[in-house]
C-alpha cells in the first residue's frame, strides 16, 4: 500500500500538472539525446560543454534587446555567440601553440563568464533570466508559465514550442540521417560522395547549438550538457547498431523524464537537476549491465574464462 | 600541527582587503602551479570536470558542518572532486567511451547531483551561490587559514616531485623507462589538481575554476620555453588576475566574483597572444611579412641575373620594362621593387631612372640566389630520382632558405657541379673577385 502510495504521489500532488512536467522534460531531452548521439560517436561529447557555455552571452544580449525569453532571435544570438567561439578556438590554437583543449578552456570560460557579467550589468534582477536560471534552469517554474489552448486542453506554452523543437529536430535527423551516419563512422568516404566534411560539420553543431537554446532555459546552461551526453552514452554501451542507440537513447530521455518528476516530488528537489541524475542513474545501469559493455558481464566472463583455464589445466595432466 | 596552525595565524590579516589579496594570492599560486601542469599534458578539460564534480562535496559540506568549518567542506569537496576523476578514469578503462564523454558524464552528473542535493536543502545552503560564483568579499579568517595550509602542502608537494612530475608530462612511456612509479605520480597529480581546486573555490567559484588553471598558464606558455619560468609567470598572473577581479567586483555591487577574475585573465591572455616577442601572433605576423618581402627581394634579384645571363652578360645595365616582362609586373610595382633593392645596396639605379645595374652585394646575393635554386635542381634529379622538369617549383621555394653550411655539403655531395639538369651554369659567387661575370 505504502509503495503504491509512493507512485501515485506526483499525479496526486500535482494533478495533470506532473503530465506537463514530464512531457516538457521529454521534449526537451529528445531531441539532446539523438544530437549528443552523434556528438557521442564522433567523440566530440565536450563540444557540447562548450557551446552550452559559449553561447551564454549571446543569449543574454538578445534577451537584453527584446525583453522576451520566447523569441527566436535568442536563438540568432546564441548562434552567433557559438560561431563566435569557434573563430576564437581557431585563432588560439592555429596561431599559437597553445593546444585545442586548453583553447576551447580559454574560450568558452571567458564567454560564459562574460554572459554573467553582462547579465548582472544589464539586467540586474531580473526575474526571468538570472544566475538561477542558469544553474537551475526554469523547467520547475512551468506549471507558472502561461498557457495556451491547445486542441482543447490548458496546454503550458513552454510545452508546445519545446514540442515543435522536438519534432523540427527529429524531422530534420529523419531526412538527414544516412549523411550524418556516414560522416560519423567515415568522413572520408563521406567526402568522396560529395557530402563536404565542413558543410556537414557546421550543420550539426549549428542544430545542436539551436537545441541547446531551446533546452537552456528549462535546465539551465550546465545540465544541458547532461542531457547531450548521457543519453547517447548509455545507448552506446548497450549496442553496437546506430538505429537501436538511437531509439535507446530516446527511451532513456524518456525513463528520466519520468524518473525525474518522481525524484522531484519525492525529494522535494530541483525538477532539471532530478531529471538529470535519474539519467545519471541510467547511465550507471547501463555501464554495469549493459548487453555489449557492461562491467559485470566482463567480469563475470573473466571468472568464468579463469575457471576454464582451470578446468583444461586439470583435464590435460 | 598546531604549531604550524600558530604559525599560519600569524600570515592572515586584520583588513577585509588584506583578506581579499591573500587570498587571490593563494588562488593564483595554487591554481597557477597546477595548470601548468594541466596545460602541458593536455588535460584542460579533465580541470573543467573535476571543478565541478567537487559540487556535491561543497553541498555535503555546508549541510553536514553544523558551523560550516572550512575544513570540513574542503575535505568533502576534495572527495567528491576524486572520486569524480576516479570515475573518469574507470570509466575509460572499463567501456569503449572515450575520454571526452566520460568526462562530460562525470561534469554533468556530478554537477546535477550537488544542485538536486541544494534545492531540496535551501535552508543549510544559503551560501551555496559563494561557492558556485565565488565571492572573494566572503572569505574569513578560517577560510583563509584552511586555504593556506592546503597550498602550503601542494607548493611543497610540487616542489619535491616537480621532476618526475614534468617527465611525466612529456613523455609517459619515457618516465615509465626510468623508472618512475608512473601510476602513482598519476594518482598523487589529480590529487593536487582537486587540491587547487578546492583552493579556489570560495574566490572563484565550482563554474569558473578551469578558467584559473588553464588561462594563467596558457599565457605564460606563450611567454617562455622554460618550465620554473612558466611556472613563475602562471602564478603571477593567476595572483595579477585574482586581485583586478576581486577588486573590480567589490566596487559593482552584486557581481560575483568569479565571471570578472575570469575575464581578468582572458584579456591578460589576450594581450599577451598579440604582443608576446616569440609566440605572439604580432610578433609571428611581423615574420611572416617580412620573410614574403625578402622573397619578393631575392626573386627580384634572381630576375636581374636572368636578364644579364640571357644577353650572355652582354650589357652592364638593366631596365625596368624589361624586368617587368620578365617578372610579369606592371612597371609601376617593379620600382616600388626596386627601391627596396637600392634601400638595400643590392642596385643603383642609373641618372634616366628606368635603367639599374646591381652593385657587387646585390651580384653576390643574386649568384647566390641561383646557385642554390640550380644545385637543388641537380640534388633533386641525380639523388631523388625527381624529373627533370618537375624539380623547379620545389626549388622555387627552397632556394630562400638554404644555409652555407647545407650549400657547401650539396656542393661536396654533387662533386661540385658546373651545370645544372637543364644545362646552365651554376653561378659561384665565391669567384666573384677573381673573375666578375661582367666588367663593373
Amino acid at each position: 500500500m505504502r509503495l503504491l502510495e509512493y507512485i501515485t504521489l506526483p499525479w496526486d500532488v500535482l494533478g495533470v500538472g506532473a503530465l506537463w512536467l514530464v512531457l516538457m522534460a521529454f521534449f526537451v531531452a529528445l531531441p539532446c539525446s539523438q544530437m549528443g548521439s552523434f556528438l557521442i560517436l564522433r567523440r566530440m561529447a565536450l563540444t557540447g560543454d562548450a557551446i552550452s557555455h559559449s553561447v551564454f552571452p549571446g543569449v543574454v544580449i538578445a534577451f537584453y534587446i527584446t525583453g522576451d525569453l520566447a523569441s527566436p532571435w535568442l536563438i540568432v544570438g546564441a548562434g552567433l555567440a557559438g560561431l563566435f567561439s569557434t573563430v576564437l578556438i581557431e585563432l588560439i590554437h592555429k596561431w599559437t601553440r597553445v593546444k585545442q583543449d586548453a583553447a576551447t578552456g580559454i574560450s568558452f570560460t571567458a564567454l560564459f563568464a562574460l554572459g554573467v557579467v553582462l547579465m548582472e550589468m544589464l539586467l540586474g534582477r531580473n526575474v526571468d533570466l538570472d544566475l538561477e536560471c542558469v544553474l537551475h534552469g526554469r523547467l520547475g517554474l512551468l506549471l507558472e508559465e502561461d498557457r495556451s489552448l491547445f486542441l482543447g486542453l490548458q496546454v503550458p506554452t513552454p510545452v508546445i514550442v519545446m514540442a515543435g523543437v522536438a519534432a523540427f529536430t527529429m524531422v530534420l535527423l529523419g531526412l538527414f540521417c544516412r549523411v550524418m551516419t556516414l560522416s560519423s563512422f567515415d568522413t572520408d568516404l563521406a567526402a568522396s560522395y560529395g557530402y563536404r566534411p565542413a558543410v556537414i560539420h557546421y550543420s550539426m553543431m549549428f542544430v545542436v547549438s539551436f537545441v541547446v537554446v531551446a533546452a537552456f532555459q528549462a535546465v539551465g546552461a550546465i545540465l544541458v550538457i547532461a542531457l547531450l551526453i548521457l543519453p547517447g552514452a548509455a545507448a552506446y554501451l548497450c549496442t553496437y547498431r546506430l538505429k537501436p542507440m538511437l531509439i535507446l537513447a530516446a527511451l532513456h530521455a524518456l525513463i528520466s523524464a519520468f524518473g525525474g518528476l518522481y525524484l522531484h516530488v519525492w525529494f522535494n528537489s530541483n525538477m532539471a537537476a532530478s531529471v538529470v541524475v535519474c539519467g545519471g542513474v541510467l547511465f550507471l545501469l547501463a555501464w554495469l549491465l549493459g548487453p555489449v559493455d557492461g562491467v559485470l558481464w566482463k567480469w563475470l566472463k573473466d571468472e568464468h574464462s579463469e575457471l576454464e583455464e582451470i578446468s583444461d589445466e586439470v583435464v590435460n595432466d | 600541527m598546531s604549531l604550524l596552525a600558530s604559525v599560519v595565524d600569524l600570515l592572515i590579516p586584520g583588513s577585509g582587503s588584506g583578506k581579499a589579496i591573500l587570498a587571490a594570492v593563494l588562488l593564483g599560486a595554487g591554481c597557477g602551479l597546477l595548470g601548468c601542469f594541466v596545460v602541458l599534458r593536455r588535460v584542460a578539460l579533465m580541470g573543467d570536470a573535476v571543478s565541478h564534480a567537487v559540487l556535491p562535496g561543497v553541498v555535503a559540506g555546508l549541510i553536514y558542518s553544523s558551523e560550516r568549518s572550512p575544513g570540513v567542506i574542503f575535505l568533502f569537496a576534495a572527495l567528491a572532486g576524486l572520486l569524480g576523476a576516479g570515475l573518469v578514469r574507470l570509466m575509460m578503462v572499463s567501456t569503449r567511451l572515450k575520454s571526452d564523454a566520460a568526462l562530460g558524464i562525470v561534469l554533468a552528473t556530478f554537477f546535477a547531483f550537488g544542485i538536486m542535493w541544494q534545492s531540496r536543502n535551501q535552508q543549510d545552503t544559503v551560501g551555496v551561490m559563494n561557492f558556485l560564483f565565488g565571492n572573494i568579499g566572503s572569505i574569513d579568517a578560517s577560510d583563509l587559514r584552511m586555504m593556506l595550509m592546503t597550498t602550503l602542502m601542494l607548493v611543497v608537494t610540487m616542489f619535491f616531485l616537480r621532476r618526475p612530475l614534468l617527465m611525466m608530462s612529456f613523455d609517459e612511456g619515457f618516465s615509465r623507462g626510468l623508472g618512475y612509479p608512473v601510476r602513482v605520480l598519476n594518482g598523487v597529480f589529480y590529487f593536487l589538481l582537486t587540491f587547487s581546486v578546492v583552493v579556489a573555490l570560495q574566490a572563484v567559484g565550482v563554474v569558473l575554476v578551469s578558467a584559473m588553471l588553464i588561462t594563467p598558464a596558457a599565457a605564460a606558455y606563450l611567454l617562455t620555453d622554460r618550465f620554473e619560468r612558466m611556472m613563475l609567470l602562471s602564478v603571477l598572473f593567476g595572483v595579477a588576475s585574482g586581485i583586478t577581479g576581486g577588486l573590480v567586483s567589490a566596487e559593482v555591487n552584486g557581481l560575483p566574483t568569479g565571471p570578472v577574475i575570469a575575464l581578468c585573465a582572458t584579456a591578460l591572455f589576450g594581450i599577451i597572444y598579440l604582443l608576446a616577442p616569440r609566440h605572439g601572433v604580432l610578433s609571428k605576423v611581423m615574420r611572416t611579412i617580412r620573410r614574403r618581402m625578402r622573397v619578393r627581394r631575392e626573386n627580384m634579384l634572381k630576375a636581374i641575373y636572368q636578364i644579364h645571363e640571357g644577353e650572355g652578360f652582354a650589357h652592364e645595365e638593366v631596365s625596368v620594362l624589361m624586368l617587368a616582362r620578365k617578372r610579369g609586373q606592371t612597371e609601376e610595382n617593379v620600382i616600388k621593387d626596386c627601391k627596396a633593392l637600392l634601400n638595400r645596396g643590392f642596385i643603383e639605379m642609373a641618372e634616366d631612372g628606368v635603367s639599374l645595374h646591381l652593385s657587387r652585394l646585390g651580384w653576390k646575393r643574386a649568384m647566390e640566389i641561383v646557385r642554390n635554386h640550380r644545385l637543388w635542381e641537380l640534388y633533386l634529379t641525380n639523388e631523388a630520382d625527381y624529373a627533370e622538369d618537375h624539380v623547379h617549383e620545389d626549388a622555387e621555394k627552397i632556394e630562400h632558405i638554404l644555409e652555407p653550411g647545407i650549400v657547401r655539403l650539396l656542393e661536396q655531395h654533387l662533386n661540385f657541379p658546373e651545370l645544372d639538369p637543364h644545362g646552365k651554369p651554376i653561378p659561384q659567387p665565391s669567384h666573384l673577385v677573381a673573375q666578375p661575370p661582367v666588367s663593373i
